[in-house]
């Protein structure tokens, strides 16, 4: 088959759109989230300035906001490499508009997840000291490990499925065609550079796959390594893992609706692509209810009493509401939406993810706080508020993330377009023939 | 090699906090402001538990004193990033200031919640600030510190007795806590020395540890008749 390039009214053009033409609309946005990033800047400048203490923490809650944004912002970013690359595996041919938003999500936001343990560092100006001193036997190292490793396999991986879209961008002439030129590596669509690329593309989603259910495993081991009640559970990993894939999976339903109504992609985001992607929310939060349960249940049913304090204080506790609201959003709404045909709309589905975002941010603050807030020592219960300052750096970490999201739609399409031309051009036929040799009857020479 | 430990014992324990202020003065640890202390962000080396037991008219009131209890197994130093907090061949867990990078992993690993933090530059007032103990090092905002059994102590103790040749004696080097103690209800040792007043009260059978179910060997034995 032929490369048909340079194609001057392209049957993907929606996709070029966002990319040439700028509208008010996105010097209002850029303006709005640099003035909110600044102002974030100047607030953690103030903290490194005054130390620690303009935030809400205390003994013996001393870890608060940022950790939980840290452990929740890493969930999010399991949306996208882990849900692409399942995706690619599986061949399930309805990933084509939804992988790159999904490797997007990862990049991004790994990238503020990544850096909320060094906000919370109390001598950020030592952080060196992990590579100089570093030791391998703590869990906090072995995050620094993975993450890496994570953000480092996901930045390629979202890179390398672009190449051809960059080659795209740049035949078509007029903005930024030298950067164009250059981060398309001299791709001309050859069947030698297609089949390297897709083997990369193989290679990478295979190895892609057990990164990033270490990160997730790794971020868990923070605290189920510690003694501390509540914490230190066998469960902690897998549970972590699901609780990920489950904000993941929200995240990227959020994002797709918000792009699908922006940028206009009705034709390319259809309501099927969220029908499929809902049952997949629904399943996990069916899965994190599970985990949950048997979290709980183990806890209370052998009743030692520490860690019975713990759980006592989710439920009843000053943080309970916490508890039922993050058991409502993430179980309760969802599975109410999600389960039935009626309420499983794109509204209906925006809501749900909504709601399972919020559930699962809630999850990471019951995690760390009630666990901290009870000491083994009868010292009382601790109580943490966070500051504005804490309040600030959240809001800043999601501007930075809108921030990102929207920079990377300026310069690149934000569906994969030569991945959807492949599935119209190639996969119909492939599918075709897929599925008939599924099926009884005259036995296929294939093998 | 000795291991120092520390016995408190309970029954003979006022109460009176002599030990909290004399910890406090000896290792420089900072004076926060009270509305400060009130958000939990009390420096205390040498914690006083206090815990209300029954219901008025009826209650009870314990009061124990809590340093950091020097784990032979302890749950800090395995968590830290940077080595900044060890353990020696004496059984003394030290923090290292400087090293330290504040993430305060530490304080969350510990179960006896003996660590504390300085939220902000250590402050004084005007009349502390002259009467400085110079052998204990400064520390700096941002980073984790706690109980050290006066470390510093050992130090001058150890230089005397190799000066006149001889072997450290049972009673010579006393923390700042056990040395202030009116009630005479803290004592300091070393547990390999069979002899020494700490190892017996450790095989008291009043003697007992906290969470000792943790495996940590803490290495600070409290006496008490009741609980």
């Amino acid at each position: 088959m032929n490369e048909e390039t340079n194609n001057k009214i392209d049957l993907d053009e929606a996709l070029y759109r966002p990319i040439y033409e700028t509208g008010k609309g996105f010097y209002l946005t850029v303006s709005v989230l640099l003035l909110i990033i600044f102002f974030t800047l100047f607030i953690y400048i103030r903290q490194v300035y005054y130390g620690l203490g303009v935030t809400g923490m205390n003994q013996p809650i001393t870890w608060g906001f940022y950790i939980v944004n840290f452990v929740f912002f890493i969930g999010i970013s399991h949306a996208g490499t882990l849900i692409s690359a399942i995706l690619r595996l599986s061949k399930a041919e309805w990933r084509r508009p939804i992988t790159r938003m999904a490797e997007v999500i990862t990049a991004i936001v790994l990238a503020i997840g990544g850096l909320h343990p060094i906000i919370d560092l109390g001598r950020p100006d030592r952080v060196l000291e992990i590579f100089t001193a570093g030791r391998l036997q703590s869990p906090l190292l072995w995050d620094v490990t993975s993450i890496t490793a994570y953000f480092t396999a996901s930045t390629v991986y979202l890179y390398l499925p672009m190449i051809p879209d960059i080659a795209k961008l740049r035949d078509r002439g007029g903005k930024m065609v030298w950067f164009y030129e250059f981060a398309a590596w001299g791709w001309q669509g050859t069947e030698h550079q297609k089949k390297v690329l897709s083997r990369a593309i193989n290679i990478l989603m295979v190895m892609v796959i057990p990164i990033a259910i270490s990160v997730h495993t790794v971020i868990s081991y923070i605290f189920s390594m510690t003694l501390q009640p509540g914490w230190h559970s066998t469960i902690f990993g897998p549970y972590f893992v699901v609780g990920a894939i489950f904000s993941g999976i929200a995240a990227l339903l959020i994002v797709m609706i918000a792009f699908r109504r922006f940028f206009h992609l009705e034709n390319y985001l259809k309501l099927i692509h969220f029908r499929y992607l809902g049952t997949l929310l629904l399943i996990m939060s069916l899965l994190w209810f599970y985990f949950t349960f048997s979290e709980y249940l183990t806890g209370i049913f052998g009743s030692e009493p520490h860690e019975l304090d713990v759980i006592f204080y989710k439920f009843t506790g000053t943080y309970a509401i916490f508890f039922w609201a993050m058991v409502l959003c993430n179980f309760l709404i969802p599975v109410v939406i999600l389960a039935f045909k009626k309420f499983k709309t794109i509204k209906g589905i925006l809501i749900a993810s909504i709601s399972v975002v919020i559930g699962m941010w809630l999850e990471r603050l019951n995690i760390v706080i009630p666990s901290l807030a009870n000491p083994r020592m009868e010292l009382g219960t601790g109580m943490y508020i966070p500051s504005i300052t804490e309040w600030s750096l959240f809001i800043g970490a999601i501007a930075v993330f809108v921030l990102g999201f929207v920079m990377f739609s300026k310069f690149f399409p934000i569906i994969s377009i030569w991945e959807i031309e492949e599935g119209r051009k190639e996969s119909v036929e492939e599918v075709e023939k897929r599925v008939k040799s599924y099926l009884p009857g005259p036995a296929n020479v294939t093998e | 090699m000795p291991k120092w430990a520390m016995a408190i014992d309970l029954d003979k324990c006022t109460g009176c906090g002599d030990c909290m202020a004399a910890c406090k003065l000896e290792n420089n640890v900072a004076i926060v402001d009270p509305e400060q202390a009130d958000e939990g962000r009390v420096m205390l080396w040498m914690d006083m538990m206090t815990i209300y037991e029954g219901e008025y008219p009826n209650i009870k009131l314990k009061r124990i004193p809590k340093p950091c209890f020097h784990c032979d197994n302890p749950p800090c130093i395995k968590v830290c990033p940077v080595h900044a907090t060890y353990i020696n061949e004496e059984g003394l867990v030290g923090q290292i200031y400087d090293r330290c990078i504040g993430c305060r992993y530490c304080m969350v690993a510990c179960p006896y919640t003996a660590k504390v933090f300085n939220w902000y530059e250590p402050e004084w007032a005007d009349e502390f600030k002259s009467c400085m103990n110079p052998d204990v090092s400064m520390r700096m905002k941002g980073v984790v510190e706690k109980c050290s059994f006066c470390a510093h102590r050992l130090q001058k103790v150890k230089e005397n007795a190799d000066a006149d040749d001889r072997e450290i004696a049972d009673g010579e080097y006393m923390p700042a806590c056990a040395d202030s103690c009116s009630a005479d209800a803290i004592f300091f040792g070393d547990l390999e020395n069979k002899e020494s007043k700490v190892y017996q009260l450790s095989q008291n059978p009043r003697a007992f540890r906290e969470l000792e179910n943790l495996g940590t060997i803490p290495k600070v034995f409290y006496l008490s008749e009741r609980e």
